[in-house]
């Protein structure tokens, strides 16, 4: 770590001390600080709303800090929008990515400044200009492409780059892995690394603690908007981390596992989607109390699996059998019928109802149920339901009327976990259940996911977080370009044996 | 897993990509073989002519479309155009004109300048109410649509005669619009292919264009990105009533007469032309060429019905039908299968 000894030496390229922002009813951010010194990987951790995002807003002039100072390069510096930021180097690559999925790479990448030859945007300039930067990180993507057509993570790549061609001296990463395989994960390393030595000072925004403590310099910890500590990286351990989180100590990540599978109930057999990429050829069984774990890279088609088990994606071909008994999904609604729930992966778009109530949320998969003369809506057994959901899930919520879009990630999810239970299923399919969800959180899910199982229901949770399969499941399936490449006991289960399962069809 | 591949396709998502035009395409060998004296360049000169002036228009429209809004207002905005321009070139022998003052032919130039100015009036109405007020495009050019068709009634009952058609038009102004400096080739086709190399370059080549493109498939990373929004919108919409007042001016001259329903249902004409040219309704997507193929497309239809002495109220049906099925095979082409 000779490096970041010499870049000791060197002033800070930004500092952020005694941040306060103040919202209605909430103080964000109260003495936050960071700083920054260049040519180091500065991990910025603390549980979903502990204001690391709120800090990167202020950095960016988003939002307005109320007191506080922001240095860079010593020099007092506000900036009006991300814009007037990236003009002068400080640049962030956002977990959502935001481009224009139709147009080219090099249009997204120059859009707003497009090189110009006579009043009129030069093409050959900008296929240029972008060549030069995808050679020197070594990005094999061709400018002329369309966006849209790029995987998630050649489209990260692009916006570094994009970045990089605003010569960033500050760039922050915002959950740069979290849709990422670990090859990616190591071409996106080696990028960062690049930069790194360029003098570049980049924030890594990450829940991944493996990651942090491989690719981060220094780390700071925030907790309700407040610095907690900056540490040398060197000097810090995963339990570490997450006691400075949490602010106490989680003697374990996951609770103790007490559910007992017993008979089979699900057996799927042969298995094949109708439009690929899907699944292909996938027969498994699963037990009722039993969670299975299904592993897999990005693109391993596991949510492809669990869309066709529930009948919202065509199958060509197999059946799916459930308690001998064979049933056809053919929908969503038929899937409901037959017992089967499914969270989906992607909360914010397909789970929930944003602008609408936790009433709303809650019942709204059920939402026949309620019927009065089989026609009025009841508010009474909705709201029994809703309040049944609200204490049994834990759901932190002022009360049922809330917006759902104004929880955070982890009470939004325990909203959609009892919309499901309201349907009363036997089976529920868990696509990524605790993606973009804090530690304490976390646990949480956790435990009403064995709650579940101890219940007699059978859960089968595809997740990318092998910690999270290994720490919850009985067995776990891994997945590989769309076969099942194989099923292991997660007592005897290694994270380098599912490794070599996830690769082995590729 | 092999299966017949044209241009990188399966044969199914060619027919998809391309059933309207054969449809299309059947439907004109149809009309050849029903009528054969349908196939002659007089038809296909007339037919240009004639997609011309709602070319124009849906040059201008078709941007509004890439943006993800629309524009109902167009042909109205179209009349009241038209209607300044004819007033102020009715002929200065003709008794009953709309400006018994003017005793001396105009200059042509001021009447298309103030015809251009009017039109983008009331487009930047439109460009204002959805940049700055956050309004659905549908929204504000219906109100629009309202406000300059009364504009144009007034106008047109303004006249020191009472209301009655601007007709008995300046004879240079006819020949100007009319007339064919090139052959066969008329000069309403000329102005058509002029207004369209400009947008071609307009869209493809100005940081407008591509803003234009970027704001309708993805406003939030245009934004993030450092373009002024609101700023290119309006720009879209200006460019749209330059359009709109050049085709005005020559819509005016070509049917040389404009009364209150001048105009009346063009703003569909050219939305129905760029959906069948595949400019989609999401946004983000479109093409010149393809919005020339759509007019020149709808152009056909409407003038063989009509070479066919096919029941006018039957036409409108056969339109319907038509752009109801351009915008459902458009819409295909979106839908992911799973």
């Amino acid at each position: 770590m000779e490096k970041t000894e010499a870049a000791a030496a060197s002033p800070y390229v930004l500092e952020m001390t005694g941040i306060e922002k103040q919202f209605p009813g909430v103080k964000a951010l109260d003495g936050a600080q960071l700083r920054l010194r260049p040519g180091t990987v500065h991990a910025l951790m603390g549980e979903n709303g502990a204001g690391k995002s709120t800090l990167m807003k202020c950095l960016f002039g988003i939002y307005k800090a109320d007191a506080g100072s922001i240095l860079i390069d010593g020099k007092e510096t506000r900036f009006t929008g991300p814009k007037n930021a990236m003009d002068n180097g400080v640049a962030m690559v956002h977990q959502e990515l935001n481009q224009v999925l139709k147009r080219s790479v090099m249009e997204n990448i120059w859009l707003g400044r497009f090189p110009k030859k006579m009043g009129l945007v030069s093409h050959s300039e900008m296929y240029q200009k972008t060549k030069e930067v995808f050679d020197e990180l070594d990005i094999p993507v061709d400018p002329k492409m369309m966006i849209g057509k790029l995987s998630v993570s050649q489209r990260q790549m692009v916006e570094i780059a994009k970045a990089v061609s605003y010569n960033a001296k500050i760039l922050v990463l915002d959950e740069p892995t979290s849709s990422l395989t670990q090859e990616e994960v190591e071409h996106l390393f080696v990028i960062i690394n690049k930069l790194r030595d360029r003098g570049v000072a980049m924030v890594y925004i990450s829940h991944k603690m493996e990651e942090i403590l491989r690719i981060s310099d220094e780390v700071t910890i925030m907790r309700d908007g407040q610095w907690v500590a900056t540490e040398h990286a060197d000097h810090l351990t995963t339990d570490k981390i997450i006691k400075l989180m949490v602010g106490r100590d989680l003697t374990d990540r996951f609770p103790p596992k007490t559910n007992k599978p017993g008979d089979v109930i699900l057996e799927v057999k042969n298995l094949t989607g109708k439009y690929m990429p899907s699944c292909i050829d996938v027969s498994f069984n699963l037990h009722r109390g039993e969670i299975l774990g299904v592993a897999g890279l990005v693109g391993s088609r596991r949510t492809e699996l669990l869309e066709t088990i529930f009948g919202i994606a065509h199958h060509q071909s197999g059946e799916v059998l459930k308690e001998g008994k064979p049933v056809i999904n053919k929908d969503s609604r038929k899937a409901i019928e037959n017992g089967f729930a499914m969270l989906t992966e992607e909360r914010r778009a397909t789970g929930i109802f944003g602008g609408m109530s936790i009433l709303f949320n809650s019942v709204i998969a059920n939402i026949g149920n309620y019927r009065n003369f089989g026609f009025f809506l009841s508010n009474k057994k909705m709201a029994g339901d809703t309040k049944w959901v609200i204490d049994s899930m834990r759901v932190k919520t002022p009360s049922q009327k809330t917006h759902i879009r104004t929880l955070s990630g982890g009470n939004q999810q325990k909203v959609i976990l009892g919309r499901w239970l309201l349907t009363k299923p036997d089976i529920l399919l868990l696509d990524e259940p605790t993606r973009g969800i804090d530690v304490g959180a976390k646990y949480e899910i956790y435990q009403l996911i064995i709650d579940l199982a101890n219940e007699g229901k059978s859960v089968i949770v595809v997740s990318s977080e092998m910690p999270e399969l290994l720490g919850i499941t009985d067995r776990i399936m891994v997945m590989s370009n769309g076969y099942l490449s194989g099923i292991l006991d997660t007592k005897d289960a290694t994270q380098e044996e599912i490794m070599r399962l996830a690769a082995l069809h590729i | 897993m092999d299966k017949a591949k044209l241009g990188g396709k399966t044969w199914q998502e060619f027919v998809l990509d391309y059933a309207l035009y054969f449809i299309l395409g059947i439907m004109i060998i149809g009309v050849v073989i029903a009528d054969r004296t349908f196939l002659s360049f007089d038809n296909m000169w007339k037919i240009l002519a004639q997609a011309s002036t709602r070319g124009i228009l849906a040059l201008g429209v078709a941007g509004m479309i890439v943006l993800a809004g629309t524009d109902l207002s167009a042909g109205r905005i179209l009349g009241c155009g038209a209607a300044i321009s004819a007033s102020l070139l009715q002929s200065v022998t003709y008794a009953s004109r709309m400006y018994p003052q003017i005793t001396e032919p105009m200059n042509m130039f001021i009447p298309l300048i103030l015809s251009i100015v009017v039109c983008t009036i009331f487009c930047l109405l439109n460009g204002f109410g959805v940049a700055y007020l956050h309004m659905h495009a549908f929204i504000i050019s219906l109100g629009t649509q309202l406000i300059s068709y009364g504009a144009l009634c007034l106008y047109i009952d303004s006249q020191p005669n009472g209301a009655q058609p601007l007709a008995s038009l300046e004879s240079k102004y006819i020949d100007l619009v009319n007339g064919s400096w090139l052959g066969p080739v008329p000069n309403l086709v000329i102005f058509l292919i002029i207004c369209s190399i400009v947008m071609w370059i307009v869209w493809n080549k100005t940081t407008l264009g591509k803003n234009m493109f970027a704001i309708g498939g993805n406003p939030e990373a245009a934004s993030v990105s450092g373009v002024n929004v609101a700023r290119n919108i309006m720009g879209v919409y200006l460019v749209a009533g330059i359009l709109y007042g050049i085709a005005a001016f020559l819509e005016a001259g070509r049917v040389q007469s404009v009364t209150t329903s001048t105009g009346l249902n063009y703003d569909l004409d050219a939305i129905s032309g760029c959906v069948i040219g595949g400019v989609s309704f999401s946004g983000g997507v479109g093409t010149i060429p393809g919005v020339l193929i759509g007019v020149i497309i709808l152009q056909v239809i409407n003038y063989s019905l009509y070479y066919l002495g096919v029941n006018a109220y039957l036409q409108y049906i056969i339109k319907g039908l038509i752009i109801i099925l351009a915008v459902a095979i458009d819409v295909r082409k979106y839908i992911a299968k799973k």
